[in-house]
C-alpha cells in the first residue's frame, strides 16, 4: 500500500480540489483529510458518517482555589505565561505539568482535554478518514498521525492499494506529521511570488525528510513568466513539474455544486487532472515494485 | 491598536489585505506590519523591507551532565512530551519533541541537567516605505511555530497601529498570533470551503473574546453563502473585493493592491475607520 500526500506550503492553491478529483479517478484507495485545522474535503465527497470518535489528547493545568495558598511558584516557573492571578489561561497552557510538579500545596491537577473528533465515512469514491480538531486546540500533529494510522488500517483490512492524503498548508507540525513516511509528495503551487516562495520551503521540508516530490503548477497562465521560473527552478533542483493546469473558473463552479471538477465538466482542466493522476498512480506503482 | 488578519482557509487574501491596509494608513498613523505566518511568511515579498536586525529564536533543551546523573529517571517521568528517555545507564534526548518547559532541569534531584539553546528559526525587523516591519521564520524541518510567534510579537510597537498577518487554520499558531489583538479581520471567499473555514475562524476569535469582521475577497456571481452566514451570526462584512484577474495578476507579481490600483486606497482607510469604531465600542462595553 502506497501513500501520496498533497501539499503546497501556501494555502489556497488547489490541494483539496485536486484531491477531490483524484478521489473520483483513482481505484482502490482510502482518502485521508489531514488538514485537521480546517478540513474541507468532505464538502466535495458528500460522505455518510460511519464512525465518530473522540480525540483526547494533551492536558491543561487546573488550580484548586481552596487548596491554593497563593505562593506564586507556579507563575514563576511557567515559561508559557499561562498563569496569572492564580488562574490558568487555558489557551496559553501547553500542558507541560511543571506547575503541577512543583506546587507545594498540591493545589494543581492536570486535566485531559477533549481536543477534537475523528471520523470514518463512506463516500461513493471509497472510505474517507477525516477529523476536526477542536477550536483553539493543540496537538494537530498527533491527530494527523491518528488519521493516517486509521487510513492505513482500513487499506490493509480491505486490501486497498493507495492512500490519498489531503495535507495542510504550511511547513510545521501537522505538515511534518502528514508527510513523514509517505511514498510521494505532490506539491501544488501557483505562479505567484508567494506561491513560489512557499514551494521552495515545502520542497526543502520534503528533502529534509527524504520524501520524493513532484510539482503541479495550478493556474499556470495567470503569470507565464513566473510559471517558467518555477519550471527552471524545478529543473535545477531535479524535481519534475508533472502538470500545468490553466486558470479556469470551472474549479469554483464545481465547488459551488459540491462536485469534483473531473465529474462536473469535460474540459482542458479535466484532461490535465486525469493525466496528472495517471502520473501519480504510475509513480506509486513503481514504488510498489 | 492591534489588528490581526486571519482566515481559517489558506489563500483567501490575508497578505493582500494586511499589506494594503498598512500602506493605506501610513500617512495617518505610526504603522507596523508584523508577519506571524512564520511557516510561510509572505508579506516581505510585497513590502520588500530593509532588514536592520535579525535574531535567532531558540528554545532551551536539556543537556545531561553525565558525571552527576544517577539515571534515576525523574526527568523522563516529568517530561510530558516524551522528549527524554532513561534506559539503563543511558539518557536519550529528543530535542524536537522538547517544548522547553524547563521541568526536567528544575526537578532533577542531582542538578545534573543544564539547558542549552536550540535554534528553531529567526525573527527579523526593519522598515519599508515608512512602515515598521517584523517577521518570523520557522526553520525547515522544525515543527513548533508558537515560540517564534511569541518572539515576533515581543517586537511589536506599543503605540500606533500594529497589523498582524496570521497563518491559515484555527489552532495553536493562529491563537498565539491573534491573542491580545483589539480586532480580528477574517478574509474569506464565497465558496463552500471559504464558508466552512470562516465559521471555524469566527468560533476561534469568539473564544478569544475579540471582535471581528469579514473581508469578502473574490466576490462575484453568488455571494449569498457568506452574506447569509454573516447576517445570521451578526458578523459585519466590512469590505468586498471582486474576483478580478487584474488583481490576481498584480498579486502574482508581488505588487500590493493599493500600489497597483491606487483607487483602492480609500476603501482601506474606510475599512480602518470601521474597525476603529467597532473596537472602541467594544472597549467602552468592557469598561461598563
Amino acid at each position: 500500500m502506497k501513500e501520496v500526500v498533497i501539499l503546497s506550503g501556501k494555502g489556497g492553491t488547489g490541494k483539496t480540489s485536486l484531491v477531490g478529483s483524484f478521489a473520483a479517478l483513482a481505484q482502490s484507495k482510502v482518502l485521508a483529510d489531514c488538514d485537521v485545522d480546517a478540513a474541507d474535503l468532505h464538502l466535495l465527497l458528500n460522505p455518510s458518517l460511519k464512525e465518530d470518535h473522540e480525540f483526547w489528547s494533551g492536558q491543561i493545568a487546573v488550580i484548586d482555589e481552596e487548596k491554593c495558598n497563593e505562593c506564586s511558584l507556579c507563575q514563576d516557573v511557567c515559561r508559557f505565561g499561562a498563569i496569572h492571578e492564580f488562574q490558568v489561561e487555558s489557551v496559553s497552557c501547553e500542558g507541560c505539568g511543571f506547575c503541577y510538579q512543583v506546587c507545594p500545596a498540591e493545589a494543581i491537577s492536570m486535566r485531559e482535554q477533549l481536543s477534537g473528533n475523528w471520523f470514518i465515512s463512506d463516500t461513493r469514491y471509497g472510505p474517507l478518514v477525516h477529523a476536526r480538531l477542536g477550536i483553539a486546540q493543540e496537538n494537530s500533529g498527533k491527530l494527523v498521525a491518528l488519521v493516517r494510522q486509521k487510513a492505513r488500517q482500513i487499506a490493509e483490512k480491505q486490501g486497498l492499494d493507495y492512500i490519498i492524503i489531503d495535507g495542510p498548508p504550511g511547513i510545521g507540525c501537522p505538515v511534518i506529521s502528514s508527510l513523514t513516511g509517505a511514498s510521494l509528495a505532490l506539491l501544488v503551487t501557483e505562479p505567484t511570488l508567494s506561491g513560489m516562495h512557499d514551494l521552495v520551503r515545502v520542497l526543502d521540508v520534503c528533502r529534509y525528510f527524504g520524501i520524493p516530490a513532484s510539482v503541479c503548477i495550478n493556474k499556470y497562465d495567470l503569470n507565464d513568466d513566473n510559471a517558467r521560473e518555477i519550471e527552471s527552478y524545478c529543473l535545477n533542483q531535479e524535481v519534475k513539474v508533472v502538470s500545468k493546469i490553466p486558470f479556469d473558473n470551472i474549479f469554483t463552479e464545481a465547488l459551488m455544486q459540491g462536485q469534483p471538477v473531473v465529474e462536473y465538466s469535460q474540459s482542458e482542466v479535466t484532461n490535465e487532472i486525469k493525466s496528472l493522476w495517471q502520473f501519480i498512480s504510475h509513480a506509486l506503482e513503481e514504488e510498489r515494485r | 491598536m492591534i489588528i490581526a488578519i486571519a482566515s481559517g482557509k489558506g489563500g483567501t487574501g490575508k497578505t493582500l489585505v494586511a499589506t494594503s491596509l498598512a500602506l493605506a494608513l501610513k500617512d495617518r498613523d505610526k504603522i507596523q506590519l508584523v508577519d506571524c505566518d512564520v511557516e510561510e511568511p509572505n508579506a516581505h515579498i510585497f513590502m520588500k523591507p530593509v532588514i536592520t536586525r535579525s535574531e535567532a529564536v531558540s528554545i532551551p533543551v536539556p543537556r545531561i551532565t553525565e558525571d552527576k546523573c544517577t539515571y534515576c529517571g525523574k526527568c523522563a517521568e516529568v517530561c510530558i512530551y516524551n522528549a527524554i528517555a532513561v534506559i539503563e545507564k543511558n539518557v536519550l534526548i529528543f530535542p524536537k519533541l522538547c517544548h522547553g518547559c524547563g521541568a526536567c532541569s528544575y526537578l532533577c534531584p542531582e542538578k545534573a541537567i543544564k539547558e542549552e539553546e536550540r535554534i528553531i528559526g529567526i525573527v527579523e525587523t526593519g522598515y519599508s516605505d515608512g512602515i515598521a516591519f517584523a517577521q518570523g521564520k520557522l526553520a525547515v524541518g522544525e515543527p513548533m511555530a508558537p515560540p517564534i510567534i511569541r518572539k515576533v510579537k515581543s517586537l511589536m510597537n506599543n503605540n500606533g497601529t500594529v497589523i498582524i498577518d496570521v497563518s491559515p487554520g484555527t489552532t495553536c499558531p493562529v491563537v498565539e498570533s491573534v491573542k491580545g489583538s483589539s480586532f480580528c479581520l477574517l478574509v474569506t471567499e464565497p465558496t463552500p470551503f471559504g464558508l466552512n473555514d470562516l465559521a471555524l475562524a469566527v468560533e476561534t476569535v469568539r473564544k478569544l473574546n475579540i471582535p471581528c469582521g469579514v473581508v469578502l475577497n473574490r466576490a462575484g456571481a453568488d455571494d449569498s453563502l457568506i452574506a447569509e452566514y454573516c447576517r445570521q451570526e451578526k458578523v459585519p462584512v466590512l469590505l468586498t473585493i471582486p474576483l478580478d484577474i487584474e488583481i490576481a495578476r498584480l498579486y502574482s507579481k508581488g505588487i500590493t493592491l493599493v500600489n497597483g490600483m491606487p483607487q483602492w486606497r480609500e476603501s482601506f482607510t474606510r475599512l480602518f475607520d470601521q474597525i476603529e469604531e467597532i473596537a472602541s465600542e467594544r472597549s467602552r462595553d468592557i469598561e461598563r
